[in-house]
């Protein structure tokens, strides 16, 4: 019936979750703009609505086109499955929220992008989430902060914008000897580029808005998990204890493997209500079928643009993990084998007042506070991204008033080293 | 003959008509009685074996897997839910009831037991669930965003 074949990534992406339609055979999904779908009788109602049975019920929890935009990043990062969300900050709400609750504690990297910080560090702490942020992120460092009621720790497989990189296997294996899961945002690498799972990581979560999407049309989430990390230990009561909203199951004994994500799904994503629209699920699918292509292109772009600027006299500091000079290579070349990502930051020669001036004199570059387009961009985070963090918590996250973000895109690269020129020009000129 | 491949397990799910759950609960928060209820609703005759209860899900339940053999014949899967320490004596039963697949869930993993059975000829899947393979090929699993595995650019009917 089916092949055992082991497919390749640019397959997977092209054909995972999305087989032809199997009612009209369409070889792209339908738009199922549905809000509900019928039931065949009040029996098969009753086994959905207890979770016995497969099947979708109401476009919030599930719906035939987010699934397949799910099943395909699934299963490109080799996750037992996946659920997909409104944002990414909901694809990280919806995973916290999964397995800590009121006095619970978590660890993080402080080398996170601004809006997670704030995410972890206002609203989820006046719902009684605590996060300890760990300076640089190391997992010596990260072990040194757990506490009996820690419950995560949570990095970013290339931090943003500090582009420094996690070491994900000794991240996990200190997450696991604490009894804890490892949640990886693994927004700036991508699948193609590194699988945290194949690290140890267990939950993976995605700004699918980004790389994934690849055309700067939709904000969107996903979060996926592995299916190996036991919740049934005791550690994560919200999983192995008696479920008040469905009839009293305990997630890990009904569910085993499938607990995390059906808890996910049923009770959390039900609950916040941050569900992914079928129109965006399917920008989505049809932005992933062609991500080995573009990160490629990303990568390349990115490499010569990070040695444009380490030869420019106006620019300074140029991170790319992929450059032979950056401390990070090392854990580049061990989880970044195929490149380093498209993000490239830097400082502008001449301070604060000079990076504003060379951004105001881009012509090419768009400034706009996303990145993982296809069009090169171009971010201050001091007075954008990162705004909301203070003197303290900017520089923990590795960033200074002078810093510039690029988001390499898939221009030719001639065309955008000649803007960055120009801008650097200007920079100097005043 | 130990079932390692999706198209083995997906064989045996399609040939299979009726279905023996050992260590079958009564309790609706418990995986066994989740799979015994999903078996029913898409279309297998499901035997309950637990010697504890009279009924589970509303039908007799058997007291072992002899006593079930005898009344009904042979299952053509036995679904294993018991502990690891249970299944040596579980795959002996098995053998001299003349069952021809064993299918053993998640967590139900005995070396030497597996070993046995493969040997005196059964077809074996281990841990692995049913109901969750069934909806694998199905795509029944698809659609709450679980990864299939299945790549193919051929229509096939989808199964609820």
């Amino acid at each position: 019936m089916d092949s055992d074949r082991r497919f390749g990534f640019r397959t997977r992406a092209l054909h995972a979750g999305t087989p032809p339609n199997a009612a009209s055979g369409a070889t792209t999904p339908p738009v199922e703009l549905s809000t509900g779908f019928v039931f065949d009788s009040i029996a098969q109602a009753k086994e959905l609505f207890s979770l016995r049975a497969y099947g979708n019920m109401y476009t919030r929890i599930s719906n035939p086109t987010v699934a397949a935009f799910e099943e395909k990043i699934a299963n490109l990062e080799g996750g037992l499955g996946a659920v997909a969300t409104a944002s990414g900050q909901a694809a990280q709400m919806v995973a916290i929220l999964s397995l800590a609750q009121s006095g619970d504690h978590l660890v993080a990297s402080s080398n996170i992008y601004g809006g997670t910080v704030t995410q972890l560090n206002v609203s989820l702490r006046r719902l009684g989430i605590e996060t300890t942020f760990v300076t640089g992120g190391t997992p010596a460092a990260m072990a040194a902060a757990v506490r009996p009621n820690t419950k995560a720790m949570f990095v970013e497989t290339i931090g943003n914008p500090s582009v420094t990189v996690a070491d994900l296997g000794g991240l996990a294996e200190a997450a696991h000897a604490a009894g804890l899961p490892l949640i990886v945002d693994n927004t700036f690498a991508t699948p193609y580029l590194c699988r945290p799972i194949e690290h140890g990581a267990d939950i993976v979560l995605h700004s699918a808005t980004k790389y994934l999407c690849g055309h700067g049309t939709v904000v969107a989430g996903v979060l996926i998990e592995s299916g190996k990390f036991g919740w049934g230990r005791g550690k994560h009561p919200l999983l192995s204890e008696p479920s008040p909203s469905y009839h009293h199951v305990r997630f890990s004994d009904a569910f085993s493997e499938y607990a995390f994500l059906t808890r996910a799904r049923a009770e959390v994503m039900r609950d916040l209500g941050a569900c992914l629209s079928p129109m965006n699920a399917w920008l989505l699918v049809q932005g992933v079928e062609t991500l080995a292509v573009r990160m490629e292109a990303h990568v390349r772009n990115a490499m010569q643009i990070a040695q444009f600027l380490e030869a420019h006299e106006g620019a300074t500091a140029v991170s790319y993990p992929g450059l032979a000079s950056s401390p990070q290579r090392d854990l580049a070349a061990r989880y970044l084998p195929l490149g380093a990502g498209g993000i490239v930051t830097f400082r502008v020669v001449g301070g604060r007042s000079a990076a504003e001036r060379f951004i105001d004199a881009l012509e090419l570059w768009s400034h706009v506070a996303n990145m993982g387009d296809a069009k090169s961009l171009v971010l201050h985070p001091a007075s954008t991204s990162h705004s909301q963090l203070n003197d303290e918590e900017l520089a923990a996250a590795g960033i200074t008033p002078d810093m510039i973000r690029l988001s390499v895109g898939l221009e030719d690269v001639e065309d955008l080293t000649w803007d960055l020129e120009q801008g650097l020009g200007a920079a100097k000129a005043a | 003959m130990i079932v390692e491949t999706p198209s083995g397990r997906a064989d045996i799910l399609d040939k299979a008509k009726t279905v023996a759950v050992v260590g079958a609960s009564d309790n609706p928060a418990r995986a066994s009685y989740f799979v015994l209820r999903y078996l029913k609703m898409h279309g297998y005759a499901v035997f309950a074996v637990n010697p504890n209860l009279e009924r589970v899900d509303g039908q007799k339940s058997y007291p072992d897997l002899t006593a079930l053999v005898k009344e009904r014949g042979i299952p053509d899967v036995v679904d294993v839910f018991r502990r690891p320490e249970a299944l040596p004596g579980l795959v002996e039963e098995a053998i001299a009831c003349g069952v021809k697949t064993l299918w053993l869930q998640y967590g139900v993993v005995n070396a030497a037991a597996i070993q046995r059975a493969d040997s005196a000829g059964l077809t074996v899947v281990a841990d692995r669930c049913m109901k969750v393979e069934h909806a694998r090929f199905g795509r029944a699993l698809s659609s709450q965003g679980f990864d299939s595995g299945i790549i193919s650019s051929r229509r096939r009917p989808v199964e609820t």
